[in-house]
C-alpha cells in the first residue's frame, strides 16, 4: 500500500492504495464517486474514460499511481451546478437511453471541446469512435456536441 | 573422501558441456563478425518487418496491431504531428507504463526522464511524428537500409544515436517483452543490435 495525492475535480486528494489498482477502481470504491463506469475492463468500450491532466483516459487500465501529482477530472467534477456546455447540451437534447456509456461520452465530448471547439462531424466521429453505444445513441451524441459547441460560444457560458 | 562415480562422472560432463557452449558462443560470435554489412542489416531487416516492430512504422496514418498487422478494429487513431495521436485517441489513453495481465490487455512500455532513467509511471508509447514517420511497412531491405541512414528521414540521427535507439528505447526493448499473447521477433535483442552495430560499423552498405 502506497500514500498517492492527486489533484480530483479540484481538490487534494490522498488515498492509500495498491499503486497498481486501476485508478477506476479507486475513484469508486475508495473515493466513491461512481459517475465513471465499468465497462470492458480493457481500454475498448470508453465507459470509465477521465480526464488526466486533459486527456482522455481509460481508468480501467490506468494504475493509479500514473495519478500522483496530476490533475483527475471526473464527470462529477465537469462543474458543481450542471453548467458545462456538455451537461447542459446533454439535458437539452436528452441524449442518454440506458445511460451507462454516457459519462464515458461526455468526458471524451468534453476532451474534443476543450481542444477544438468547433469540431466537423468527421472530427467527432474521430474522437468519439472510442465510445461505444450499445444503445445507438450517436447520433443525438453527435447533435449534442454540436450544441455543446454553440453553448461554449454563448456569453458567459462555462467551458 | 571418496566420491561416488556417478558424481564424477557427472562433474566431468558438465565440463565437457559447459567448454562446449563457450565454444558455440565463440563460433557464434565469429561467424556475425564475419557477416558483410549488407548481410547484417538483412539480419536486422527480420526484426524491422516484424509486426512488434512494424506495428508502429505503419505506411498509413494510423498504428497497426496483431501479428497480422491489422488496424485497431473501430478506432479511427490518427498519428498526429508529434506522433502521439489526437484530441481524445492519445495513444497513452490506453497505453501504460508496463504491459496489462492477460490476453489482448494493452501492451505498455515506461517513458524516459531527463537523466535517462526509466518513467515507470509514464508511458511512452507513440508512433514516430509526422515530419519524420520512419515507414517499415511496404519496405524492401534495400530501401530501409537507405531511409534509416538518411538524417532528413530518421529524424536527424547519427549512427551511434541510431544504435542508442535500438540498443536502449524502451519501445524497442517491448518487442522483447510484448506481453501475453504477442510473439517475439525471430533473433534475440542482443542479435538485433550486434547487426545493427555491424551493419554501421562496417559502413552501412545496403543489400541490393
Amino acid at each position: 500500500m502506497n500514500q498517492i495525492t492527486f489533484i480530483l475535480n479540484g481538490k487534494n486528494t490522498t488515498v492509500e492504495v495498491d499503486p497498481e489498482k486501476p485508478l477506476l477502481w479507486v475513484l469508486r470504491e475508495d473515493l466513491g464517486l461512481t459517475g465513471t463506469k465499468y465497462g470492458c475492463g480493457m481500454a475498448i468500450c470508453g465507459c470509465c474514460i477521465v480526464h488526466l491532466e486533459g486527456d482522455a483516459i481509460r481508468s480501467c487500465v490506468t494504475p493509479v499511481a500514473r495519478a500522483e501529482g496530476k490533475r483527475i477530472t471526473t464527470v462529477e467534477g465537469l462543474s458543481n451546478d450542471l453548467s458545462h456546455p456538455v451537461q447542459r447540451a446533454w439535458m437539452e437534447l436528452q441524449v442518454p437511453q440506458c445511460g451507462y456509456c454516457q459519462s464515458g461520452q461526455m468526458m471524451s465530448a468534453a476532451c474534443l471541446l476543450s481542444l477544438n471547439s468547433k469540431p466537423t462531424d468527421s472530427e467527432i466521429a474521430d474522437a468519439m469512435s472510442g465510445n461505444l453505444c450499445r444503445c445507438g445513441t450517436y447520433k443525438r451524441v453527435r447533435q449534442a456536441i454540436h450544441r455543446a459547441a454553440e453553448i461554449a460560444h454563448e456569453k458567459g457560458a462555462r467551458r | 573422501m571418496k566420491l561416488p562415480l556417478p558424481m564424477i562422472a557427472g562433474c566431468l560432463l558438465s565440463i565437457a558441456t559447459l567448454f562446449a557452449l563457450s565454444e558455440s558462443r565463440s563460433t557464434a560470435s565469429k561467424a556475425q563478425s564475419d557477416l558483410t554489412a549488407s548481410a547484417a542489416f538483412a539480419k536486422a531487416y527480420q526484426v524491422f518487418m516484424h509486426p512488434r516492430c512494424l506495428n508502429c512504422h505503419p505506411a498509413g496514418d494510423s498504428p497497426l496491431r496483431g501479428e497480422d498487422s491489422r488496424p485497431h478494429s473501430g478506432l479511427r487513431l490518427r498519428r498526429g504531428s508529434d506522433g502521439q495521436g489526437v484530441f481524445t485517441l492519445k495513444c497513452t489513453n490506453c497505453h501504460q507504463a508496463q504491459n496489462q495481465t492477460g490476453l489482448h490487455m494493452p501492451p505498455g512500455a515506461p517513458n524516459i526522464l531527463k537523466d535517462g532513467a526509466l518513467d515507470l509511471r509514464n508511458p511512452r508509447w507513440h508512433l514516430p511524428p509526422a515530419r519524420t514517420p520512419m515507414v517499415f511497412q511496404g519496405r524492401s531491405a534495400a530501401q530501409l537500409c537507405r531511409q534509416l541512414q538518411d538524417p532528413k528521414q530518421n529524424g536527424g540521427l547519427t549512427t551511434e544515436q541510431l544504435i542508442h535507439h535500438v540498443s536502449t528505447d524502451p519501445l524497442v526493448l517491448w518487442g522483447w517483452n510484448p506481453g501475453e499473447g504477442r510473439a517475439k521477433p525471430p533473433i534475440t535483442h542482443q542479435e538485433f543490435v550486434a547487426s545493427v552495430r555491424l551493419w554501421l560499423e562496417k559502413g552501412g552498405e545496403c543489400p541490393q
